[in-house]
């Protein structure tokens, strides 16, 4: 039995009248000619709506399940319009197909259509959200427990995970990192370099940069970066293991899931972020210092303005938003990772929502910080 | 059985991951429209011959024909040809989780046929009625019982009439119900249709009730240690471990 390549099959007209419709089939009933053969059949039959069909299968060559579907749908359509039909000369072989078949009726149920109205919708929405929040909440308090526990219980840190974590998160990190941070520099540099030359005070390129990246694109270039490396891989790393109900085995274990997984990656990113933004302003200066110098300022110079425009407040200020953009990474990809469904598409989905929430909570948050800041005058 | 015309012939085949040799040197046939059953205990193989026949590893020496055609010789074009004369189930069905049981069982159709959507589906449908899951056609993966899977995973497996269908364990993790509805499928399907079974287990339960024939390998001398009806071997092996197997005594016992 295998599949005939050239569509050989045709549908003869024996006789037809409104009494007897007599049919025969030369052939092969394959998956090519199948459709072909049966779309004749039923014109014919519906143009000449006869009582008695009869279909010469005596040259039928070859038929498959989708070649037996012919029989299946000639059954069924003698059944709607009321015609009586007989296949003549079967072979035994695919008479035991069309028998084996034969026994299963299936009435298409209509499917369940979930009619729903605007309100049902509303409602829904509603309820799912809420549920999300709730879901949010809850994390959020089992997170902090988490933290009074790791400082009343310091035995039961894992500092092992939290070290792989770290080298991950922040050690793996440092090349995209400076890359990223050092462009920026570089392209802020240069572009502010050309107005500022205008009025003579190109050396204030340095002011520029300080102030802008010390507080502002620094730790969100960085929180960016890092969302986009880690916040997925969190996601994906607990997503996978709840596919494979590793974390019911976990809780069946008696081990508490947001110690055991979550806290190591709260603690190495907390403990990285900052780091990977000194690295990242750093850098960062290191790409005006280029712009500078091919401008025809000594490399002094660039320092000397740098550090008379530095406080120690710019540095915190960028620094202490990176605690907050921590929480937010680690938190939302492991929450995201959490809530995976089942399958391998879900945990691409957790993975997906984790990147794109992060980045929106990371400049949501960073704009708040504007305000405040601007409010406390720092 | 009557003309004993081989399907699949394994000639020298040793499977070997690296130096850890797996199984050393081994031939045999397995024949048109028999039910044929790779068994042995755990650890000694059975999977990864399977493996081996259905074209995901290739052998470390000797050479495997599917209908006379070698797998790892072929290009691409031809090894098509040749997959698509065997469906494989998996052990745990590996149905796609983001598919309904319908587009699943419909997938091949749409890949490789040119059938509408509603011939196609209709085709689908025979087959799962077939296994017997209609009405679960809409469901997902993740909402059916492991045997249903199971099911699944035989419809999909056959889905384009193949003349072998390998099948990894049926009754791996099945209670003994659905381990034995699962055996009169099998029976049911190779009767009906004249689909060659290629079926990996170490249930004996469902040894007996299936084979036509058996080989066994073991993996102290990764040879096989023995081949023929599971009745007949249970009484008259030689070989006091497959004795021992058939007749479920443990190795202490003795």
């Amino acid at each position: 039995m295998s599949a005939l390549k050239t569509p050989d099959s045709e549908l003869f007209i024996k006789s037809s009248s409104p009494e007897l419709l007599e049919l025969q089939v030369i052939g092969s009933l394959d998956p090519i000619t199948v459709e072909n053969i049966w779309n004749k059949t039923e014109t014919q039959i519906k143009k000449v709506n006869p009582k008695v069909v009869n279909v010469d299968s005596s040259r039928i060559t070859y038929a498959d399940t989708p070649g037996i579907n012919y029989f299946i749908r000639l059954r069924d359509l003698s059944s709607k319009m009321g015609f009586s039909y007989e296949l003549i000369n079967l072979t035994p072989e695919y008479q035991k197909l069309v028998d084996l078949f034969d026994k299963y009726v299936y009435e298409k149920k209509p499917e369940e259509t979930i009619n729903e109205d605007f309100v049902t919708g509303i409602g829904k929405a509603t309820a799912e959200s809420l549920d999300s929040s709730y879901e949010s909440i809850t994390f959020v308090g089992e997170v902090m427990l988490g933290f009074f526990r790791y400082f009343t219980n310091p035995s039961k840190i894992r500092f092992k995970d939290i070290l792989v974590t770290s080298e991950k998160l922040g050690v793996n990190a440092i090349f995209i990192i400076a890359l990223v941070n050092f462009l920026v520099g570089l392209v802020i540099a240069f572009q502010s370099a050309i107005p500022l030359s205008q009025y003579g005070g190109t050396i204030f390129v340095a002011d520029l940069l300080v102030l802008s990246v010390f507080k502002e694109l620094g730790p969100l270039m960085t929180a960016i970066v890092v969302n986009g490396r880690s916040s997925s891989a969190f996601a994906a790393e607990i997503g996978t293991m709840k596919v494979n109900e590793e974390i019911d085995a976990l809780t069946t274990m008696g081990i508490n899931k947001i110690r055991f997984l979550v806290m190591p990656k709260f603690i190495a990113t907390l403990v990285m972020l900052p780091i990977l933004t000194i690295f990242g302003i750093l850098f960062a200066m290191l790409g005006g210092l280029v712009v500078m110098i091919s401008l025809g300022f000594p490399p002094i110079t660039y320092l000397n303005q740098i550090t008379m425009a530095a406080t120690y407040v710019d540095l915190l200020a960028g620094l202490f938003k990176t605690i907050f953009f921590a929480l937010i990474i680690a938190g939302v990809g492991c929450l995201e990772g959490l809530r995976t469904k089942s399958g391998a598409t879900a945990v691409g989905d957790s993975t997906t929502k984790a990147v794109v929430k992060g980045i929106i909570l990371i400049v949501v948050v960073d704009g708040i910080f504007g305000v405040v800041y601007y409010y406390l005058g720092v | 059985m009557e003309d004993k015309k081989p399907i699949i012939k394994v000639e020298n085949f040793t499977a070997a991951f690296g130096d850890n040799v797996v199984i050393d040197n081994i031939s045999f046939d397995v024949y048109e429209g028999e039910r044929f059953i790779v068994l042995g205990g755990s650890g000694c193989g059975k999977s990864v011959l399977m493996k081996h026949i259905i074209g995901l590893y290739k052998p470390a020496s000797g050479r495997i024909l599917i209908d006379g055609d070698d797998i790892h010789l072929a290009d691409e074009e031809q090894q098509l040809e040749i997959l698509k004369k065997i469906g494989v189930a998996y052990q745990s069905g590996a149905l796609f989780g983001s598919m309904t049981v319908l587009e699943n069982v419909r997938l091949p159709l749409e890949e490789f046929t040119d059938l509408s959507p509603q011939f196609a589906e209709e085709v689908a449908r025979m087959k799962i009625n077939l296994v017997g899951l209609t009405g679960s056609e809409h469901k997902l993966p993740s909402e059916i019982s492991g045997g249903m899977k199971k099911r699944v995973a035989v419809a999909r497996a056959m889905i384009l009439d193949p003349k072998i269908l390998f099948f990894d364990e049926p009754g791996a993790g099945l209670d003994p119900i659905t381990s034995v509805e699962l055996d009169d499928l099998i029976l049911n399907l190779s009767e009906n249709l004249n689909i060659t079974f290629v079926v990996v287990t170490h249930e004996l339960m469902s040894i007996y009730k299936i084979a036509n024939r058996v080989i066994m390998l073991d993996k102290r001398v990764k040879k096989i240690v023995a081949e023929g009806d599971p009745h007949d071997l249970k009484d008259n092996s030689d070989n006091p471990w497959v004795k021992q197997f058939f007749n479920r005594e443990s190795e202490t016992s003795n």
